[in-house]
């Protein structure tokens, strides 16, 4: 636990003096703030942010993700080298990317929100909100990290981070959209609630449209996914998945951590 | 002290380590030899846990080398190159290191001798190559260790602070501590090292103290000895590569 808080803390500290994150934070405040500037309402900011969060999140996530991790294999040797245990430092280093990332997005949102008090939106909207940002952050860091541990070409492995992205921001849901339409004469609402669950990105706009209560934009499977399930047992079974997203390639990092030869 | 017995170590097809035994002994200076991809950064991970051998045995101080990972606390390393997070201060990285393994006797001699309380409040990516090596110098020697592991230790390092790091060297050594180093400056060598172990293609070619080394290859200083030891293997790697082809042509008798 010790070996944990003291990487941990240095991984804190040395991306807190990090220019990348704080241009982060200081983007999703000032288009947080854009969005209210504008003239929306808290569930119109919530809303039209969520569709930022759901692209830039996952993007920021694996590509910042991928690199801090190649560029901190040298000094991951030199920590390896002292008498530490190597899930301890696992688990340190990974926590002082993903929380910095995780604090990044919410601190920079947050601020603009807790300035208008929230604006008429609802707390759970903001909570699904901030959990759905939050835990992207944190799947998409441990993608990033399992993908960097299993790569050793730097070049390759953003370009299969920029792989993963585009996979589950913008092709996936054209594979469902095909997949439902190829398949239209068959009952397809079990496998495309089972699909949904494949994408980290499409389980958060979920879990926040469940919340705003905005069924038309929710899409075919969304719109299905709460007339199965409702809202609450719907919003619980989103995050247990989303939770799931998180621990699955986390673990897998974390074994490839402990087996792999630096 | 390092005892390595029978150490086996493949990446794919390559045999990168071929049952590698090596004694590193006590109060002495082991220079690792060897040409490029050898095995000798493989050899130093394996000992460091950074790398696992596929078979053989390894202890440190007559520690295992475990998982655990608690024989290293009688390790001091220093890489060839230092890669620290650049957003840290110099006060930073040493803290860590000193929390990292608190309890342990220290030595600040390095810090002092490399000035580096006067950086302690600079950012490590705004240090340059050579006072980023004098941290790097500096961790290594921290902890007292028994055992110091020193890949290219002068590289980046101006006359004077290669002076000092070679006068703490031979400080070690007297004091019975053991020193495994690598480099490509043979001179260097020739003024620290008591042993020599030369590895070629994976294989431990040579063993021995640099007088034995001297007598075997008639060479008067270490540079020309290590220079012959290579020739001999690539006289030996080479020489069924240039007759076996010929030999299979009938008409040909002799070249």
């Amino acid at each position: 636990m010790k070996t944990i808080m003291l990487v941990l803390e240095a991984g804190l500290r040395d991306l807190a003096r990090n220019k990348w994150i704080a241009a982060y934070a200081f983007g999703f405040a000032v288009i947080t703030e854009g969005l209210f500037w504008f003239g929306g309402t808290g569930p119109q900011v919530a809303l039209s942010l969520l569709n930022v969060v759901l692209m830039v999140v996952p993007l920021v996530a694996l590509v910042f993700g991928t690199i801090h991790v190649y560029a901190s294999r040298e000094f991951v040797e030199l920590l390896l080298a002292q008498p530490v245990a190597r899930r301890d430092l696992f688990i340190g280093q990974f926590l002082g990317l993903a929380l910095p990332l995780a604090g990044a997005f919410a601190v920079g949102a947050g601020i603009p929100f807790a300035w208008h008090a929230g604006a008429g939106t609802g707390g759970g909207a903001l909570l699904a909100l901030f959990t759905a940002g939050v835990a992207l952050s944190v799947a998409f860091a441990a993608i990033a990290t399992w993908i960097a541990l299993r790569t050793d070409d730097r070049l390759k492995g953003v370009g299969l981070a920029l792989g993963v992205w585009l996979l589950t921001t913008v092709v996936y849901d054209g594979l469902v959209l095909a997949a439902s339409a190829a398949f239209a004469e068959y009952p397809l609402e079990r496998p495309l609630l089972a699909l949904m669950a494949g994408n980290p990105v499409d389980l958060a706009r979920v879990l926040v449209l469940t919340q705003l209560d905005i069924s038309a934009l929710m899409g075919y499977t969304g719109a299905l996914f709460e007339r199965t399930f409702g809202t609450s047992i719907g919003t619980s079974v989103a995050v247990v998945t989303l939770v799931a997203w998180c621990a699955a390639p986390l673990a897998l990092a974390a074994r490839r951590f402990a087996r792999r030869d630096f | 002290m390092i005892t390595a017995q029978a150490l086996r170590k493949r990446f794919g097809a390559l045999d990168v380590l071929r049952d590698v035994s090596l004694d590193v002994r006590g109060g002495a200076v082991t220079a690792l030899v060897g040409p490029n991809g050898s095995g000798k950064t493989t050899f130093i991970k394996i000992v460091l846990g950074l790398a696992r051998a596929d078979s053989g045995t390894l202890a440190v101080n007559g520690a295992a080398a475990d998982a655990a990972g608690q024989y290293r606390r009688h390790i001091g390393y220093m890489p060839q190159a230092a890669h620290f997070p650049q957003n840290l201060r110099v006060r930073d990285v040493l803290e860590l290191v000193r929390a990292l393994r608190q309890g342990e006797a220290t030595d600040e001699a390095l810090v002092s001798a490399f000035n580096l309380a006067a950086e302690m409040n600079k950012l490590v990516g705004t240090l340059s190559g050579g006072t980023r090596q004098k941290l790097n110098a500096a961790i290594a020697f921290l902890f007292r260790p028994s055992l110091l592991i020193l890949d290219e230790p002068t590289a980046g390092l101006d006359p004077i602070a290669s002076g000092i790091l070679k006068d703490k060297i031979r400080q070690v050594r007297g004091e019975g501590r053991s020193v495994l180093i690598t480099s490509h400056i043979l001179t260097e060598l020739q003024e620290l090292a008591d042993d020599v172990a030369f590895l070629c293609d994976g294989e431990l070619r040579f063993a021995g103290s640099v007088a034995a080394l001297l007598a075997r290859t008639g060479e008067r200083s270490l540079e020309p000895a290590i220079a012959a030891l290579m020739r001999t293997e690539r006289a030996r790697r080479v020489a069924p590569v240039e007759s076996a082809p010929v030999a299979w042509i009938p008409a040909v008798e002799r070249i």
